[in-house]
């Protein structure tokens, strides 16, 4: 019976990498010298369920990798090791390591060997280095293994009684032993109950098992790997070498009788002593550990399994594209549903009232169910911020900086694409505020601060955008300095004079760094430019506020989710465009005074104290209007990429929720339109990008100069 | 290729004259030319219908319209290839095809005169074409056919519309 394992690997690797992180977040909140015993099971668990899997999907490599680390930890939750700083660094190293080992082995790619023996040689030491008063057991538990071959097994299998309801057979598990050699096996009944009693569900049997033939522990064991937690399994090898257990000759044992188990037992009991202690050869402790945490392990966590569903996320793992589907066809019916809505705005008969309500009824309908659908997209924004305890921690040692990490609002939820998209520039974002913002201790307290830096994360849900808030009690932004740096690059004028604002934007310019010794952290210029152009591809925008000395904040804007916005809907002509809500600030009616145009070219309309740009949208995309006078229409006032435009359009038509529909898919990306919809007619509507039709008419105006 | 088999047996029972190794071909006609594309990329036939024109693209390009919820793209051919243009008619179609380009599949309509006919061709009698001073440019062209004396051009749809202006692919 062959099962194609491959098509569990991504599976196995989603899981594999979410026990990585929760392993990394455990790790990252154990205080060392008091570690409190449950954080150190959810790590142990973690590990425990990754080494589980890369076992039966045969990456041997990262199992016996895991497996140091779960001796380890194991060692620690039972408290023969004390939680020391430099443990802690070397299980986030092989956190790291255990990370590249997956990647690798999901690529397929090369795996940089010399970073994972250093590694693995550093939890050996970790492991074994203490231990050398104990070297002589450790030796002669070592020879008895490793002379000569093994003749057989004694497997003593005491099933819990649940183990049927974990969905585990001991007939199978039988079976399968039976596949390595020949076996004789000894059913124990002594605690069936009285038939009346009898519950069927529940096994009251246990096994005494002598297998035959030289094989390898780590066979036996993995037979027994999906029931080690549920059941009390020991190993008990028979071979002409094993020294402690030279009563047992071969012969006696092959007639396997009622008194064998207790004999066996006696010899774990101290194989399991000596076992912290084993020898510095890496396969020869993980052929020996494996008994003890056998042996161990059932007690904790049994103890701990109510605790894990409160923790665990109820998540399901959907695909994508099922996910996209249902949306789509949730557009679909919110489209079905705005166009029964206009059809009934046009009937005249006794039944209008009717057909009303029942489209109210649609229309609430459609908006529950849309709305559901788009949460299973959403996640927690915890998923984005999980990685900077750590990484913040890491540049804080490598730069000598104390400073402590606040996140707020880990459950504000925001979609997964977005999700992804934003991890990278929140992770430039913090860097720089660690790196740039953060003084050092000594420069701190000269300034009357407190020597801990802060650092703080915030996230919340406002209107239909989440914010995301990066704050830092820093030294603040220099508006000089910035401003210099920018005269220096030659982005701005020596004598331009320029707002707060202004100069706060300048940080994302490309190549514009003010960090005087470009550092590993920081420095490069690059990074700030990025940031701002990803959040405004996510159709959001960024901002900066400081004082000099007291720290920086930085605060950025997105919409919730990409599938979905409020646009208010215009016409130019005979056409109809959608601009996004969140970019309007206000619409208004022209007055013509208000208008003054520089060099016959532009158009200045002014705005209270402000002077804004006016495109004629029928210009710039080349459209025939109702009108081109300027106050026969109405001008939309825009902001985009940090400045504003007034969009001249010939009406207003209405507001509208609409599915954004992507124009690539079947064609390609065009300036100045982010996408499309479909509205209640049936008909396409293109949906402006405001950025980029700024962008556009700007070029536009140049080009005719 | 076993769906065609099938099909070619069921032919082969109620008699028709259908070659094992034939691949069915749509024919349009545009500008008093025939051309055919492979039928197994067409998608549907639909009627000329409003369109949203997209600012700032070639004139060939009419706009998008909506396909069940999906935004399509629709060509003009007579423009593509520079004929005069005339005025949309009854007749005036739309061919919805499936067009496979190295980075992925596309829907794209074609706006033509009028659809033609289903022929039969096998591959073998396609000849490759020489310059003959058609309005299609010849590398769009997979080859010429002769149907009933007639000749067929046989378009290559992934060619035709999989060009850079149509699809942004890197230039």
């Amino acid at each position: 019976m062959s099962v194609d394992m491959s098509q569990f690997y991504q599976t196995f690797f989603e899981e594999s990498f979410e026990g990585l992180d929760i392993m990394e977040s455990g790790l990252l909140g154990l205080d060392v010298g008091a570690a409190d015993a449950e954080t150190i099971n959810t790590v142990f668990r973690a590990a425990h369920s990754i080494k589980g899997g890369s076992a039966t999907f045969g990456f041997t490599v990262v199992a016996e990798f895991t497996h140091l680390m779960e001796t380890l930890l194991d060692e620690m939750r039972d408290g023969v090791r004390m939680v020391t700083e430099e443990s802690v660094d070397y299980l986030l190293k092989s956190v790291d390591c255990l990370r590249e080992m997956l990647t690798a082995v999901q690529n397929e790619s090369e795996l940089n060997e010399t970073f994972v023996n250093e590694v693995k040689a550093g939890l050996e030491r970790l492991l074994h280095g203490e231990d050398a008063q104990n070297d002589q057991s450790n030796e002669s538990a070592e020879e008895s293994e490793v002379a000569g071959s093994i003749e057989g097994w004694q497997i003593e299998f005491k099933p819990s009684d649940y183990l049927l309801k974990t969905g585990n057979d001991p007939v199978r598990i039988l079976s399968e032993l039976a596949l390595l050699g020949s076996i004789e096996t000894e059913c124990s009944t002594e605690n069936l109950p009285l038939f009346s009693d009898f519950d069927p569900e529940t096994i009251y049997l246990s096994w005494n098992i002598k297998l035959d033939g030289d094989i390898p522990k780590e066979k036996v064991s993995e037979v027994f790997a999906w029931v080690e937690d549920d059941a009390d399994i020991t190993l008990t090898c028979i071979g002409g070498s094993a020294e402690q257990a030279e009563e047992t000759t071969p012969e006696e044992v092959a007639e396997v009788d009622v008194e064998e188990p207790a004999k066996a037992d006696e010899k774990v009991e101290a194989e399991v002593d000596s076992v912290p202690t084993t020898s510095a050869e890496p396969n020869k402790a993980e052929a020996q550990n494996t008994s003890p945490d056998k042996k161990d392990s059932p007690a904790p966590a049994k103890k701990v399994a109510p605790k894990k569903p409160a923790k665990d996320q109820g998540s399901i793992r959907v695909s994508i594209d099922k996910v996209d589907d249902l949306i789509n066809m949730v557009g679909e019916l919110v489209i079905t549903q705005s166009m029964l809505g206009q059809m009934g705005e046009t009937i005249d008969s006794a039944s209008i009232e009717k057909l009303q309500d029942g489209l109210a009824q649609l229309e609430r309908n459609t908006r529950e169910l849309q709305e559901s659908v788009m949460r299973i997209r959403m996640l927690p924004i915890s998923f984005a911020f999980q990685r900077f305890p750590r990484m913040v921690r890491d540049l804080s040692h490598q730069l000598g900086k104390e400073i402590d990490l606040v996140l707020l609002g880990e459950q504000t939820e925001l979609d997964k694409t977005v999700m992804e998209k934003i991890g990278d520039p929140l992770v430039h974002l913090v860097r720089n505020s660690v790196d740039h913002g953060i003084e050092s201790p000594d420069e701190r307290e000269a300034n009357g601060k407190p020597r801990n830096g802060t650092v703080e994360l915030n996230a919340f849900h406002q209107g239909g955008n989440i914010v995301i808030e990066i704050t830092d009690d820093g030294k603040g932004i220099d508006k000089e300095v910035i401003f210099s740096k920018a005269v220096e690059k030659g982005i701005v004028n020596e004598n331009d004079s320029l707002t707060d604002e202004q100069i706060y934007d300048l940080i994302f310019s490309p190549g514009f760094s003010t960090a005087a010794v470009v550092s590993d952290v920081s420095g490069r210029g690059v990074g700030m430019d990025v940031v701002k152009r990803n959040i405004r591809e996510l159709g959001g925008n960024i901002e900066v506020k400081s004082e000099k000395g007291m720290g920086s904040t930085i605060t950025i804007r997105l919409p919730l989710t990409l599938a979905i916005l409020d646009g208010q809907l215009v016409r130019v002509g005979k056409d109809t465009y959608i601009i996004p809500l969140i970019s309007i600030i206000e619409s208004l009616q022209v007055n013509k005074d208000q208008i003054s145009s520089i060099g016959g070219q532009a158009e200045l309309y002014k705005l209270r104290d402000d002077y804004v740009p006016v495109i004629r949208l029928y210009e710039t995309f080349g459209l025939v209007p109702d009108s081109t006078e300027l106050s026969d229409g109405l001008i939309v006032i825009v902001e985009g990429d940090g400045s504003q435009s007034g969009l001249f359009v010939d009406d207003l038509l209405g507001q509208q929720q609409v599915v954004i529909k992507s124009l690539d898919t079947n064609f390609r990306p065009v300036e100045g339109i982010s996408g499309a919809t479909i509205l209640g007619d049936g008909t396409v509507a293109l949906i402006l990008d405001i950025a980029g039709l700024i962008n556009l008419s700007r070029q536009a105006r140049e080009h005719a100069a | 290729m076993s769906e065609t088999a099938a099909t070619q047996t069921t032919d082969l029972e109620l008699g028709m004259d259908i070659d094992a190794e034939a691949d069915q071909y749509l024919t349009f006609i545009m500008a008093d030319e025939e051309y055919g594309v492979d039928i197994l990329r067409v998608q549907e036939i639909r009627g000329w219908e409003h369109v949203t024109p997209v600012p700032n693209t070639p004139k060939y390009i009419k706009g998008v319209i909506n396909l069940r919820g999906t935004i399509v793209p629709l060509v003009d051919l007579r423009e593509r290839f520079g004929v005069e243009t005339i005025e949309y008619g009854p007749t005036t179609v739309v061919i919805v095809l499936k067009v496979i380009s190295e980075d992925a599949e596309r829907i794209m309509g074609i706006v033509i005169d009028a659809v033609a006919d289903v022929y039969n061709i096998d591959e073998e009698k396609i000849k490759p074409a020489p310059d003959f001073g058609s309005v299609v440019s010849i590398e769009y062209v997979r080859g010429l056919a002769s149907i009933n004396e007639k000749m067929l051009i046989v378009l290559d749809i992934d060619k035709l519309l999989g060009s850079d202006q149509l699809t942004g692919i890197s230039k």
